[in-house]
């Protein structure tokens, strides 16, 4: 996930992570990872700072042309050990070959296989 | 050879939504030959970031993920040939003779079938009179020797797309997860560098991308997507493939062609 500042909007961490910020923590299936109170400031945006301890994320910073940082949150690695921490399938959103967008949880109802593939 | 599948599975009365995810820092453009040639009706995404290998744990394409009808994944991601493999096929079929660089690309029985499109495929072709370049002809080799469960994958499918839960290859959840790759901190790390390297790429820093990239790939070694995918913009007039420490050929050779994607977990 690409930041532009180490606070983030709690709905943008939920479209591109999974992790859903509740009363109880940061939340993913059945798994829920308290959060210390600091972690969210007066406006409800969540540190990334302590999200990633929490999961076990890694943060990488770039500065770019403009002068400004740039960061990048690497998925989480503390909960399960393992690239899925919830089998329950995370809402991907991509565009179509040709620019409609798309969204997994619109087959709801449907057996579905997800293949990846590449041209190179 | 997906909606082969497609066909057939409608064809026994049952069905399966098909999403196809092609993973292209290059954007749709890239993708969409490859896409109208298959002339497939499943729905075409493109992943420029790669969030198949964040969010899914995908290292390798082709890889796939079953997901049951309320959403819940019952297969985490593995290599997916559905049958078959035309380029596999293809390759496996080309007589490559005892030599190191004399292959004779007119020779190789190929000339009649119909064209994959791949670029692999067309190097090999060539003009048909020129000598292979050894690189090429140990590529070939090395893909010959790869081991794919093209029959046993499609055999999976058709009876999860008849009985369901029922079937034997659909996982709980909990097996699900402990089935799926392993990631670690420094995984984390190299999905995060391959991400800035994909952002600056795509805004025209691709000199700023390559470190980036090196570094993802040192984290995460068994991640051939962030490996292919960077190789590749140095494949060809202009490139460098100098710029990074690994080819497909040398790493492919280090872990064994055999090894290259994992066997299936059947239970």
């Amino acid at each position: 996930m690409l930041l532009k500042s180490l606070r983030v909007d709690p709905v943008e961490l939920a479209t591109s992570t999974g992790w859903k910020v509740e009363p109880r923590g940061v939340c993913k299936g059945a798994h829920c990872v308290p959060l210390p109170a600091s972690a969210a400031d007066d406006a409800g945006l969540v540190d990334v700072r302590a999200l990633a301890d929490r999961l076990g994320m890694a943060i990488v910073g770039e500065a770019n042309h403009a002068g400004s940082e740039l960061w990048a949150l690497g998925p989480e690695s503390a909960v399960t050990g393992r690239a899925l921490t919830t089998a329950e399938a995370p809402d991907l959103v991509l565009p179509t070959i040709d620019g409609e967008p798309f969204r997994l949880s619109g087959l709801l109802g449907s057996k579905v296989i997800i293949v990846s593939w590449a041209s190179w | 050879m997906w909606q082969e599948l497609r066909n057939e599975l409608q064809a026994r009365g049952t069905d399966v939504a098909i999403v196809t995810v092609a993973l292209d820092t290059g954007g749709a453009d890239v993708a969409r030959p490859f896409v109208e040639q298959a002339g497939a009706g499943n729905i075409a995404l493109v992943d420029v970031a790669h969030l198949m290998g964040a969010l899914f744990g995908v290292v390798n394409v082709p890889n796939a993920v079953w997901i049951d009808e309320r959403g819940t994944i019952v297969r985490p991601a593995e290599p997916a040939f559905p049958g078959r493999s035309p380029i596999i096929d293809e390759i496996r079929g080309v007589d490559l003779g005892g030599g190191d660089g004399d292959f004779d690309a007119a020779g190789s029985g190929n000339a009649d079938r119909p064209s994959t499109g791949l670029g692999l495929m067309n190097q090999v072709r060539g003009d048909g009179a020129s000598p292979m370049p050894p690189a090429l002809v140990e590529q070939l080799r090395l893909t010959q020797q790869i081991v794919i469960e093209a029959e046993l994958y499609r055999d999976m499918i058709l009876d999860w797309a008849e009985l369901g839960a029922a079937s034997r290859y659909a996982l709980a959840p909990d097996e699900v997860v402990a089935r799926s790759n392993v990631r670690s901190l420094d995984q984390s790390r190299a999905a995060a560098h391959f991400e800035l390297g994909q952002h600056l790429h795509r805004h025209g820093d691709h000199p700023g991308a390559i470190g980036h990239w090196r570094e993802a790939h040192r984290l995460q070694p068994e991640n051939w997507t962030y490996k292919r995918q960077a190789w590749r913009f140095e494949a060809g007039p202009g490139g460098d493939p100098s710029l990074y420490d690994g080819n497909w050929s040398a790493d492919v050779r280090a872990i064994g062609p055999e090894n290259y994607y994992p066997k299936l977990e059947v239970r």
